[in-house]
């Protein structure tokens, strides 16, 4: 990468602060990757200021002393992508935890490095192109049977690409040459790419098509697009990384990169036992086997927690390209900009609001633009959708991490802390959280639901409406002051609550819930709803609408399996009673 | 070892030396003064002129005279099985007349962090014989579970209760208690030592002592020296350990003096940037090792100032640990004990320790349904105070009704009353009862046949 042979690649530390170190002596680029000290600890230059070059370190500097040697190794942080990333587990600078466990025991310790990809497994490698072929930047070369997922080998989008000249199946390691073009240039299935640079796309594409999550109120009501953006604030215990987990779970994507930012060893744990006996809805096997982990928890080296997001997308982009639906999930944002805070203040530098950098927001946008549904320069169409989840402090909603996410996502899952108290789950709040998408999806439910989809998600919306406002009322003066027709209107907006918004992500049937099922729960409510409307002008009054005891099993058929026939005998029986009070 | 006489600058608890051979980051520090005493330091920032370190006792005596000893070596703890039923002051040393440890180890106070991969995961109930952190917010072994309380609060009485009964039921396992005080006062600590010394538990405890007239600083090395020691019970010598750190709200105030002093830009009041990692280095620290055979369990007290759990310490904490339990100043005026409330009180790794094979089938059902008749009981109290109580429907009488006997008999219990989980379970049960069964909607049909008392005196008789 570097040009000239006077460049001095060896200098030595001056000043070790925590995380942040200077050194002089030798010349670097801005985010060249540095070895520090005897211990080669691996460095990134954040910032140059004459003689001083200043680097972030991802590894605790204990004992570190001014004068021992710091080497730069001229490159920019890169992860190593190819077969074998999924189902792995990696720290925050595409270490494999699995292989440190080997490498140095239960307890993460410094000066250790291993490859984000095992160099010695073999891969049974099956071309798609023939020699004398044309090939360019991006295009696929062939296949390799990594998990269930097949993975495709691609030339590097930074090749020029040319005629092959050679290309064999067989097996081969990552490093192996298994492709040579006209030019001389060799490919193998690794590829090397810095984490901080947005991978190549040809051409960015409109969101609509929905990410389907099994969630109701996700789907149902604040659906996010595949290849956009949202954000999940919540204060602790609000139910945020149950929400994460349950997308990362059933999302309709055909990968997931998890990153765990900054949270709880024990909940890393969590998601490692379960996820290999899940079973993926969409093809029944281990959903770990399309997952990527990528775990730094709060008490890992804060440099790391600040890359790790950047590892996370582009392992994310990486999937994209090949042409898959990628999910990311990013929890916690807010960690990570607490690190950057972290960095930011061992720097010196001027602090923006509360004590974070200038450069925040504008870290939080580029961040989310790596999201999208794309044209691939190899033409075939992926996408990746990034779900950040924020950690307000103290719950409150207009600190700058959550503001300045708020600007730029367009999907917004407003947790609530008093729902969750209730055991409402999830705890999301109907009417705080919002989904720009509702537009360009509209199609996209007409076709594959039903047309009566979005007028009947519309009515419900504003039965919760409605619902806020007369409960102001009852509050002062208790219901049974409402007139008839308002006191339904209570009764329909609890059914939508605890029927259709409520969700129990640990019941096994619950958990999932389909787009169809979702139409039809929402569609017995509404058949209620009209009933009562009926009976309520025909003379009934609210008691007897309110008793009439069907309706009461409606919510068993959450945790049925194939509840059709169930649903249909509350239909009948829900008609029959009407009939009943009528007559009277 | 080089001794230099080179202070430049003495602000606070730091002092700048000027110095000639390189120091490393995080290493000790002895300050030798005029008469002979010696004071204990850490490197803060070192540079090839100046290293900036930071005294864990008073800088009272130092002047620029004071001799400066780089030791060479980051601090490190010597740790030894003979540690149990000792008493040791905020820095580590004996102060209970006994004899010096013979360390069977040293090592790094700052103890590096689990490998996620390397964790198993928590699942042993631990039962503390309380019933609102049995029943509604179980505790876990591995997990790390404060309690946020408020001055005036009896947090140190559940503490202690939980010391007291904590067991896994059904086993036999050896288990210590690790206790770390930071800027308490001597009254607070013995009303610890006398309750420890009371039920023996003493002999298989491990208590460090930074009292409110003890340096500040050194309460930013005293849960780490805990830890360490506790780390070393759990995971060389296969003890189960719980953990008990109070008041972290101390151990935060000194981690702003020292902020204040280095002259950094502050956070959110005044607490600096970097507190939500620091933290994290301290709570991270518990849990279960894949193949090992014990466990580090941590209880942190806090106290909130001014009883707002939005305020930064509490916070930031209840980010990182695994749930908290919370102690209502309201239930404590009714003269409640103990006053935990359930309702923001959560354990996040509940799940994972209840239900078949570890407490009872229903636990979770159970659990979940005294929550929401809570919850709403204590809604409908509002309504009360503005409409009366007549103006309430049959249904919500019976609610509210229900508020309070969940308060009079769940809640309240004697400071020495053991519950087994069972009983817990058995009493909530008991309380649910006065609901119509109808109204049990969080409760499958199954599970109400089985254990509701009504069906279970007809399958009596």
């Amino acid at each position: 990468m570097k040009k000239g042979t006077e460049n001095r690649t060896r200098g030595v530390l001056k000043r070790i602060s925590g995380p942040v170190v200077t050194a002089v002596g030798l010349d670097a680029h801005m985010y060249d990757v540095v070895k520090i000290g005897h211990e080669e600890l691996m460095g990134e230059v954040i910032k140059i200021q004459g003689e001083n070059i200043i680097i972030q370190v991802y590894e605790d500097t204990a004992g570190i002393r001014p004068g021992e040697p710091v080497e730069n190794t001229g490159l920019s942080l890169a992860v190593e992508l190819g077969p074998g990333l999924l189902t792995s587990i990696y720290d925050g600078i595409q270490r494999p935890l699995e292989v440190l466990v080997d490498k140095m025991g239960n307890f993460i310790e410094r000066g250790v490095s291993a490859p984000g990809l095992s160099h010695e497994k073999k891969w049974e490698f099956v071309p798609t192109v023939k020699v004398g072929d044309v090939v360019g930047a991006g295009d696929i070369l062939g296949t390799v049977q990594e998990t269930n997922i097949i993975h495709k080998v691609m030339v590097p989008p930074t090749s020029k690409g040319g005629k092959v000249k050679e290309i064999s199946g067989g097996s081969f390691t990552v490093e192996d040459t298994i492709c040579t073009l006209e030019d001389g240039t060799s490919i193998t299935m690794l590829q090397r790419w810095p984490v901080r640079v947005a991978r190549p796309v040809k051409e960015k594409m409109n969101p609509d098509i929905p990410l389907i999550t099994g969630q109701r109120i996700l789907d149902g009501l604040f659906p996010i697009a595949k290849g956009g953006t949202a954000a999940i604030p919540g204060p602790f215990g609000s139910g945020k990384t149950v929400t994460q987990q349950q997308l990362a779970k059933w999302s309709d994507s055909e990968i997931v990169v998890y990153i765990g930012c900054g949270e709880r060893g024990n909940e890393m744990t969590e998601v490692l036992t379960e996820f290999p006996e899940l079973e993926d809805p969409l093809t029944g096997r281990p959903l770990m086997e399309r997952t990527v982990l990528i775990a730094n928890t709060s008490n890992m080296p804060v440099a790391a927690r600040e890359a790790s997001v950047y590892t996370g997308v582009t392992i994310a982009e990486y999937f994209r390209d090949m042409g898959y639906d990628v999910s990311l999930m990013a929890d916690s944002t807010s960690r990570w900009a607490e690190a950057m805070r972290e960095i930011s203040s061992r720097l010196e530098e001027m602090p923006g609001e509360e004590g974070y950098p200038a450069y925040l927001a504008a870290r939080l946008s580029e961040f989310y633009e790596r999201a999208g549904r794309v044209e691939n320069l190899n033409g075939t169409g992926g996408s990746v959708s990034i779900i950040g989840a924020v950690s307000p402090p103290g719950g409150d909603f207009s600190e700058p991490v959550t503001q300045n996410t708020l600007r730029i996502v367009k999907v917004f899952w407003a947790l609530d802390a008093k729902l969750s108290q209730r055991r409402h789950f999830p705890a999301i709040n109907w009417l705080d959280s919002y989904s720009l998408y509702l537009d360009s999806l509209t199609d996209w439910y007409d076709t594959e639901v039903s047309p009566e989809w979005n007028p009947l998600r519309a009515w419900a919306m504003a039965v919760l409406q409605k619902e806020s406002e007369l409960q102001e009322i009852v509050q002062l003066v208790g219901s049974d002051a409402l007139p008839d027709e308002e006191q339904i209107t209570i009764e329909v907006a609890r059914m939508i609550r605890e029927v259709f918004l409520q969700q129990n992500a640990y019941d096994a049937v619950d958990t999932y819930c389909s787009m169809a099922k979702q139409y039809d729960i929402m569609k017995a409510i509404k058949f209620y709803a009209d009933l009562a409307r009926v009976a309520q002008a025909g003379g009934a009054t609210p008691q007897q609408i309110v008793s009439v005891k069907s309706k009461n099993e409606l919510p068993q058929i959450k945790f049925i399996k194939d509840y059709e026939p169930v649903l249909e005998g509350i239909h009948k029986e829900m008609e029959a009673e009407f009939d009943a009070i009528r007559a009277a | 070892m080089k001794e230099y006489r080179t202070i430049t600058q003495i602000a606070g608890p730091l002092v700048f030396v000027e110095k000639m051979e390189p120091v490393g980051y995080n290493e000790l520090v002895n300050i030798v003064t005029a008469d002979g005493t010696v004071k204990r330091g850490q490197v803060l920032d070192t540079s090839d002129e100046v290293v900036v370190v930071q005294i864990f006792e008073t800088t009272a005596g130092i002047g620029r005279d004071s001799r400066v000893r780089f030791v060479g070596e980051t601090i490190k703890m010597p740790v030894a099985k003979d540690m149990l039923g000792r008493i040791l002051s905020g820095g580590g040393k004996p102060i209970d007349g006994g004899p010096e440890i013979v360390p069977e180890k040293r090592l790094e106070i700052t103890g590096a962090a689990i490998n996620p991969y390397a964790r198993a995961s928590p699942e042993d109930f631990i039962q503390t014989g309380i019933s609102t952190i049995d029943g509604t917010n179980t505790l876990v072994r591995g997990q790390k579970l404060p309690i946020f309380s408020a001055s005036g609060l009896p947090h140190n009485d559940v503490a202690l209760q939980i010391a007291r009964q904590a067991k896994v039921p059904g086993s036999v396992e050896e288990f210590a208690v690790v206790f770390a005080a930071m800027g308490i006062t001597r009254e607070e600590a013995n009303y610890f030592m006398a309750d420890f010394e009371k039920t023996g538990a003493l002999e298989r405890a491990v208590v460090f002592l930074n009292l409110a007239d003890d340096p500040a600083v050194e309460r930013i090395i005293t849960p780490r020296l805990a830890l360490t020691t506790a780390e070393y019970l759990a995971f060389d010598l296969g003890y189960h350990v719980l953990v008990i750190l109070t008041d972290m709200t101390n151990y935060c105030e000194a981690l702003r003096q020292i902020g204040a002093a280095r002259e950094e830009v502050p956070g959110r009041r005044g607490y600096p940037g970097y507190m939500y990692t620091d933290l994290a280095s301290i709570y991270e620290r518990a849990g279960i090792i894949k193949g090992i055979k014990g466990s580090v369990t941590q209880i942190p007290i806090l106290t909130m100032p001014g009883d707002d759990i939005t305020h930064p310490i509490p916070d930031l904490t209840g980010y990182i640990t695994e749930g908290q339990i919370v102690v209502s100043r309201e239930l404590h005026r009714k003269g409640i004990y103990a006053p935990i409330n359930v309702l923001p009180s959560l354990s996040r790794l509940m799940n994972l320790g209840i239900g078949e094979g570890h407490t009872r089938e229903d636990h979770k059902k159970v659990s979940d349904q005294l929550y929401a008749a809570y919850a709403e009981g204590n809604d409908l109290r509002g309504l009360v105070a503005i409409v009366g109580k007549d103006a309430l429907s049959e249904r919500d009488r019976m609610f509210l009704e229900f508020a309070d006997v969940f308060e009079d008999r769940f809640v309240r219990q004697g400071l020495y009353e053991d519950r087994s989980i069972e009983g817990t379970l058995d009493l909530g049960w008991e309380l649910l009862s006065a609901l119509p069964v109808e109204q049990l909607v969080r409760i499958d049909r199954e599970l109400i046949q089985k254990y509701h008392p009504k069906y279970r005196k007809k399958a009596q008789e």
